[in-house]
């Protein structure tokens, strides 16, 4: 099965080609990242173009759509999710949404020591995004809030990653890789047993928007 | 079904605003127009905010393509390139449209045209009135833009005259309804309290239309002083206990709007010797402006072109129809890193690559 991932919930703009097979497991075929973060809507149509010329996979060929859903900056994240939506509808093949958080827990466990990590990445505003795995399971988020006193108030002495943690380096001093999310891992953590989604934005905030008063006086 | 000798189907995606609108268009035939907006979702709030507008487009868009092809009665394969607004417009929203383009583009390998939205508002009222003359005017109100725009090639020249130095007309509607207790968007609500008033009962400003601003701004426009002329004539009536005349006030108001607007739009006319004007934006729905055109115009010997009020406001045919005269003209279609444009100038009718 060939699966087209991407992930637009953070500064980064990654997309990957991923076959699975019953024998051989995950093979990322082709890959790309672009990390700049307000340029989600320029980078990541040429960058699904080149993973899919450079797996030498035709367009019609993917069987299914993977995208982070977040949480993440909504105008970047609304980029992928547009996009992944499009792409599964024009190609007629699923769409399965995981938690872009998963991504990088799963990345941090293949790589790491133990089996418990906390995920943090920025959610601007003097915010982070948060997820808790233990064992390789979330157990607290996705949700968002303030770096300070976060560890103490999870009792969390194990490892952080993220850029959301890199940010806050007072907070998180032991702070490590890997900082962004990869596409290609989003379908590794879903092999691995992530959730799946819909594929709809995790947005964990709502619009600021507050309803006007009284007119304000004209005369004088 | 497309068929060889046929002109050239084109789907078309607009999402600056509030609307997220889908259109078919084969040459100059419209065969769909699909809308779904988020304008109830804004009301409450007075205006059109941009993050509750892009999360309904993101909900909207396939829904929204998957009723214009049904329309159409044509496939996605069918369709021959894909037009989509790169700008101007609310930057969010303009992602939200514009990434789905794109990989739409992307999935059944066709070309992408990124276009102006200006310039898609002059070329809508092909879909009505056949080939579009050119040189052409337009005159653009909407609750974002009022412009007048001179069209040499609808799909490579197009010149600003003149713009609105502070507030757009629509902007002004939606204010003055505030005042008056209308509901939002203002434009209807005014027009339907203005048929019950007397335009002459009050007399407010003309913006920039005095012998030394015509000296200066001869092209352009300005709202600001008459919305708040309107608020301290409301205001002062209130103060001294009287009731408010909100039909004459809406009347006295959009007589104040409608005036300067196709005053300056034959002006232009008359100064380029342009014998053609067209109408477009949302503001060009109100049946005031429109007769005052048509008088206005009959009596300069100028043509007057207006779409179907629902052809005015935001949709995706007119991006469709623009994208077609792209297609028609054989224009160089845009690449997968063009950027949306939050400001993009009306100079630039069709968005190229990205910065980097």
């Amino acid at each position: 099965m060939l699966t087209l991932a991407l992930d637009t919930a953070t500064a980064a703009v990654s997309v990957a080609v991923v076959e699975a097979e019953a024998e051989t497991g995950l093979r990322v075929l082709a890959s790309r990242a672009g990390i700049e973060a307000r340029r989600h809507a320029e980078l990541l149509a040429p960058a699904l173009a080149e993973v899919l010329a450079e797996a030498g996979v035709p367009p019609g060929r993917i069987d299914r759509i993977v995208v982070g859903v977040g949480p993440g900056p909504f105008t970047g994240l609304r980029v992928g999710l547009v996009s992944a939506h499009a792409l599964s509808d024009a190609w007629s093949v699923p769409l399965v949404g995981v938690c872009s958080l998963d991504a990088l827990a799963h990345r941090a466990l293949l790589e790491g020591s133990g089996p418990d990590v906390l995920v943090l990445t920025d959610a601007r505003r003097r915010e982070v995004y948060l997820a808790a795995y233990r064992g390789g399971v979330r157990v607290a988020g996705p949700s968002v809030r303030a770096p300070a006193g976060l560890l103490a108030e999870l009792g969390w002495s194990g490892r952080v990653v993220g850029e959301g943690a890199r940010r806050y380096p007072e907070q998180f001093p032991l702070a490590g890789p890997p900082w962004l999310p990869e596409a290609g891992d989003l379908v590794g953590a879903l092999h691995a047993g992530a959730v799946s989604l819909p594929a709809r934005p995790l947005y964990l905030r709502c619009p600021d928007a507050a309803v006007p008063g009284e007119a304000k006086a004209v005369l004088r | 079904m497309s068929r060889a000798g046929d002109q050239p189907l084109v789907l078309g995606i607009e999402t600056s605003c509030d609307e997220t609108g889908v259109g078919l268009v084969r040459g100059h035939t419209l065969l769909a127009d699909a809308l779904a907006s988020s304008v109830e979702e804004h009301a409450r709030f007075g205006g059109v905010v941009p993050e509750v507008a892009s999360r309904a487009h993101l909900q909207a868009m396939v829904p929204t393509v998957h009723r214009a092809l049904a329309q159409a009665g044509v496939r996605l394969a069918d369709v021959d390139a894909i037009a989509v607004t790169a700008g101007p417009g609310l930057a969010g929203a303009l992602m939200v449209g514009l990434a789905a383009a794109k990989a739409y583009a992307l999935a059944v390998d066709k070309p992408l045209f990124g276009v102006n939205h200006l310039a898609a508002h002059v070329a809508v009222d092909q879909l009505e009135h056949g080939a579009l003359p050119e040189p052409a005017l337009a005159l653009l109100v909407s609750g974002g833009h009022s412009s007048l725009l001179l069209v040499r090639d609808v799909t490579a020249e197009v010149t600003e005259l003149g713009r609105t130095l502070d507030d757009a007309a629509g902007e002004a509607f939606d204010k003055v309804a505030r005042v008056l207790g209308l509901g939002f968007p203002g434009g209807p609500y005014v027009e339907r309290a203005a048929r019950q008033g007397d335009p002459e009962a009050i007399v407010f400003p003309r913006g920039l239309s005095t012998p030394r601003d015509l000296a200066t701004h001869r092209h352009d426009f300005s709202f600001s002083g008459l919305k708040t002329a309107v608020a301290r004539w409301v205001e002062a009536r209130r103060r001294d206990g009287q009731d408010v005349p909100v039909a004459d006030v809406a009347a006295a108001f959009q007589e104040a709007v409608v005036d300067v607007l196709t005053r300056k739009a034959v002006t232009a006319c008359r100064d380029t010797g342009v014998g053609h004007l067209v109408l477009g934006g949302g503001v060009a729905a109100n049946s005031r402006l429109r007769a005052v055109a048509q008088a206005r115009c009959e009596e300069a010997g100028i043509v007057l072109r207006v779409p179907s009020p629902r052809l005015c406001t935001d949709n995706g045919a007119m991006v469709a129809a623009l994208g077609a005269q792209m297609l028609a003209r054989g224009r160089e279609p845009s690449r997968l890193d063009a950027p949306a444009d939050s400001s993009m100038p009306i100079t630039q009718v069709l968005a190229a690559g990205g910065a980097g």
